[in-house]
């Protein structure tokens, strides 16, 4: 006789403890670390914290700890906090021109004041696997460079100014329309088409980096193509400063580690300009170079309309790019098919089965 | 390390429950209207019930008693999982007896039991646009829907009658509310589309990664749309309920073996349970109370 | 009633930047007659063609249409009134008939949608409606549940015109409606139109570059260049006896044709 399934409370408990004991995986090796992972899994904490859209290294890597290592879950582990947070103050702008830097690259002029620093960064290296790394008692390998933090008696005056305001000066390229009023945030109004600057730009910076990166090869391509240079890449420090209304002056509250990229892009001119260079934009909560420079291709590639250019390219539609971009709204809805369905489909069965009776199949027999 | 944060009453905060109010309230003012609200990241994911969720989260106080369904079960996964979230997040009591709750979340039914005016039914939806698969382009749907230009979904059924020889939708089922705006149901089976028609409920839809909020107040006239030499009609089943018998519930079909032997159950898990109890005391005679 | 025009546009001017797409065109355009606009590409004929049908803005000018009893400033009406008389009164049919017809849908809800967007829902009188529009442009019967997409270009054209003019537009709008197809087609396809356009007593203003199909189908001409109206009038006289060194030398390379 049949019985109506029940035990769903039991089951759920239990594929949680079977979870939790596979998360810890064998007793004999070490449970790792939060601060392990904030420290030696770095590049996947950051890329936590700018998909999570909430600056604290900490609970980053605690949500990759609680992850089991899956970037897109913490990320929505993350998310999900920030959504329980008071919201204090909104800071001032930060400053990246004067940023204490790690790296400050640019592919658009051979030398330029300040230099070119390399700083850490994998791109010249030879992706021969490292077995030394497997032996885990080795002496720390000989540095010059501090361990944490970019030199500290770099003052602001020897920052190096902006490619991009060398390219102002000369009237090559307009300068960025300043922001008048207070810039949308999507997390109090929903977006809403055609999206302004700053709508895209948040929605840009806390997009999943797969997603970006294949939109901005994208335009490598031939899809939407804008000849891009890298005028610029930081990577580095800058100060947060709120404006508390108790003191009316500004007041530094702490610092950010962040990436930013400038791209150049030539504009061919239309019937109403003479040619000149455009740029896309960039940023990201900590060491994210790869997704700033995806960010900054696509961010140009969605300025088609307010140029007056064609558009034509996937990475060119408003709508395509901004609604797919978010990875927590894109998994949850991809996974969600996992999600019982039966009645719906039950539906269906109903359906195509009278269906193909009146299209004159006969239908299997029951036994 | 930071403390662990104690939450607000149903987790979101006062302010939070105060923009899904107004959003509901300006839905409840245009029925079947997509309020667009600036829908927030909760615990469960998006595509999840987070849009029901937060609607449920908004409107719930101490005093109700909360009921939760997917697929018509209160024993699904989903609905036990969104269950124990307001158990712990707002302590309300939960039942799984329809006629006991005040407040029902449910994900693709509508209960079989008729719901009266102390209640409110909260529908989780995954795409609130009917017109989204004709029409990719937001833009172009909020204008559709301002000009009342709804052509393009009776070129759809016309198009399954052409093809099929009937209209081939048998969930999300789209209707027209209160003679203005077509709206999907969310993905209710067709035969659950008369219920929301003059139901003394209020009827919540809540669609948090889409971020729309849109609803069907009390006695509000809701018509599927069809064709006059094609009109609208339910499912139905040549077996009954092999529990209960019933003969007018939907009814989920249970495959038995490998030969494909089948069975067919009602959905409503509550009203089949009751139906079977009320079977238990016809044949048993009166007895005293459980 | 009867000698009022349907159209009346005064000064209509485009300027995309510095340069004038379209410049201070005028024109009237009365109740059953075929109005054609020629010149060559970038002449600014398809832009004014948008304006007329409210498609594209004007920088300066206006364009005023008798609805009825009153004259109604397309562009400054609200576009819920635009898309109502884009739907009802007016047609549009353009160069590429996948332009203006959802390709994936059958004929039949081709030509119906206009008639359910109206509200009509008997699907055997639609159905009804729109076999009888096929038997008006020779298309034939078993075609009505088949997509455009398995249509040959002259076909689909036949069914764009059907899908416009089953509300009984006064006015359509034509964007070289018989370009791109081979020459045995166009001739069935201007023979169809002008069938059409006599019968159902409709405006049209139609863009081409073609002087034989003005000739054959158009009243009276405008002809444009870099954007401005050099001559206008009596098709026959434009033709024969034209007055602007442009309209000369259109009209000579005719002859060669």
């Amino acid at each position: 006789m049949y019985v109506a399934v029940k035990g769903g409370e039991k089951a759920i408990d239990n594929a949680h403890s079977l979870l939790a004991g596979q998360r810890r995986g064998d007793p004999e090796v070490p449970e790792i670390g939060v601060a392990q992972i904030q420290e030696q899994l770095r590049l996947g904490v950051d890329r936590v914290m700018a998909e999570g859209s909430l600056y604290d290294p900490e609970l980053a890597a605690l949500a990759v700890k609680q992850a089991w290592g899956d970037l897109v879950e913490a990320a929505f582990l993350l998310r999900a906090f920030r959504t329980t947070l008071p919201r204090l103050a909104v800071s001032l702008p930060v400053d990246t021109g004067s940023m204490r830097l790690w790296r400050r690259v640019s592919a658009a002029f051979k030398d330029l004041p300040g230099g070119q620093i390399l700083g850490p960064t994998f791109d010249y290296t030879h992706r021969l696997l490292d077995f030394s790394l497997l032996d885990e008692n080795q002496a720390p390998a000989e540095t010059k460079a501090p361990a944490h933090d970019p030199p500290r008696d770099q003052a602001p005056a020897q920052t190096p100014g902006r490619v991009a305001a060398i390219l102002e000066g000369q009237g090559l390229m307009g300068a960025e329309q300043g922001q008048e009023a207070a810039p949308d945030d999507l997390t109090r109004f929903p977006l809403s088409f055609p999206a302004s600057r700053s709508q895209r730009l948040q929605n840009l910076a806390r997009a999943d980096e797969g997603f970006l990166l294949a939109m901005g090869y994208s335009t490598q391509r031939g899809f939407g193509n804008a000849h891009p240079f890298a005028g610029e890449i930081r990577m580095g420090r800058v100060s947060v400063s709120i404006v508390p209304e108790e003191l009316g002056f500004a007041v530094d509250i702490g610092e950010v580690e962040l990436t930013e990229c400038e791209m150049i892009n030539q504009f061919k001119g239309s019937k109403t300009e003479p040619p000149c260079f455009t740029r896309g934009y960039g940023l990201v909560f900590g060491r994210g170079e790869r997704k700033a420079m995806s960010m900054a291709l696509v961010d140009r590639a969605l300025r088609a309309r307010e140029l007056g250019e064609d558009i034509s390219a996937p990475a060119q539609d408003e709508e395509f790019v901004l609604y797919h971009s978010d990875n927590v709204e894109a998994q949850g809805f991809v996974q969600h098919l996992k999600l019982p369905h039966y009645v719906d489909f039950q539906s269906e069965l109903v359906l195509v089965r009278s269906l193909r009776a009146t299209a004159g199949q006969p239908e299997e027999e029951d036994s | 390390m930071s403390q662990a944060p104690q939450y607000n009453f149903a987790y979101l905060d006062e302010q939070t429950k105060r923009m899904v109010r107004r959003a509901i309230l300006k839905a409840v003012a245009l029925p079947g209207y997509q309020v667009p609200f600036a829908s927030r990241e909760m615990p469960l994911p998006y595509g999840w019930g987070t849009g029901g969720i937060q609607v449920t989260a908004s409107i719930l106080t101490p005093e109700d008693t909360l009921k939760v369904i997917d697929q018509g079960s209160d024993d699904t996964t989903n609905a036990v999982s969104i269950r124990r979230f307001f158990e712990r997040t707002a302590r309300v009591a939960t039942t799984t007896r329809t006629s006991q709750a005040s407040v029902i979340q449910t994900r693709h039914r509508i209960p079989e039991h008729p719901l009266t005016k102390d209640q409110i039914l909260v529908f989780q939806v995954p795409m609130p646009e009917p017109l989204r698969f004709m029409e990719p382009r937001e833009t172009e749907t909020r204008a559709m829907h301002a000009l009342e230009e709804y052509g393009v979904m009776h070129v759809k059924l016309y198009e399954d009658i052409a093809r099929h020889g009937a209209i081939a939708t048998s969930y999300n089922y789209p209707a027209l509310v209160g003679g203005r705006y077509v709206m999907s149901p969310s993905p209710i089976p067709k035969f659950d589309n008369p219920k929301l028609h003059m139901s003394p409920a209020l009827q919540l839809f809540g669609a948090g990664r889409e971020k729309r909020i849109y609803a069907l107040p009390p006695h509000t006239r809701v018509k599927s749309l069809d064709f006059e030499d094609h009109p609208f009609s339910v499912q139905h089943w040549d077996q009954a309920c092999a529990l209960c018998g019933a003969r007018d519930t939907f009814l989920d079909e249970i495959v038995l073996d490998d030969a494909g032997r089948r069975m067919f159950v009602c959905s409503d898990s509550d009203y089949c349970g009751e139906r079977r109890d009320n079977n238990a005391k016809a044949k048993n005679g009166p007895r005293e109370a459980a | 009633m009867n000698f009022e025009p349907l159209l009346r546009v005064k000064d209509l001017t485009k300027f995309y930047g510095e340069r004038p797409a379209v410049d201070r065109a005028s024109l009237e355009l009365w109740p059953g007659e075929v109005l054609g606009v020629v010149g060559e590409s970038g002449s600014g004929k398809t832009t004014l063609l948008n304006m007329l049908a409210g498609r594209i803005s004007p920088s300066q000018g206006r364009v005023l249409y008798r609805d009825e009893e009153n004259w109604l400033d397309v562009h400054a009406c609200p576009e819920a009134v635009r898309r109502r008389l884009a739907r009802t009164q007016w047609g549009m049919v353009w160069q590429n008939p996948a332009d203006g017809l959802r390709m994936n849908v059958s004929a039949g809800a081709n030509i119906g949608e206009r008639l359910m967007a109206l509200g009509q829902r008997h699907y055997g009188s639609i159905r009804q409606a729109a076999l009888s529009w096929l038997a008006k442009v020779e298309i034939p019967a078993e075609r009505l549940d088949d997509p455009p997409l398995r249509f040959s270009g002259g076909m689909r054209q036949r069914l764009q015109i059907a899908r416009n003019l089953v509300t009984g537009p006064r006015l359509v709008f034509m964007d070289e409606p018989t370009g791109g197809l081979d020459v045995s087609v166009q001739a069935k396809l201007l023979d169809l139109i002008r069938s059409l356009v006599t019968g159902l007593k409709l405006s049209v203003v139609m863009v081409t570059h073609d002087l034989a199909v003005a000739r054959l189908l158009a009243q009276r001409l405008l002809v444009m260049k870099a954007g401005q109206v050099v001559e206008s009038g009596l098709t026959d006289r434009v033709l024969d006896d034209p007055q602007h060194p442009y309209t000369q030398l259109l009209a000579s390379s005719i002859l060669q044709a």
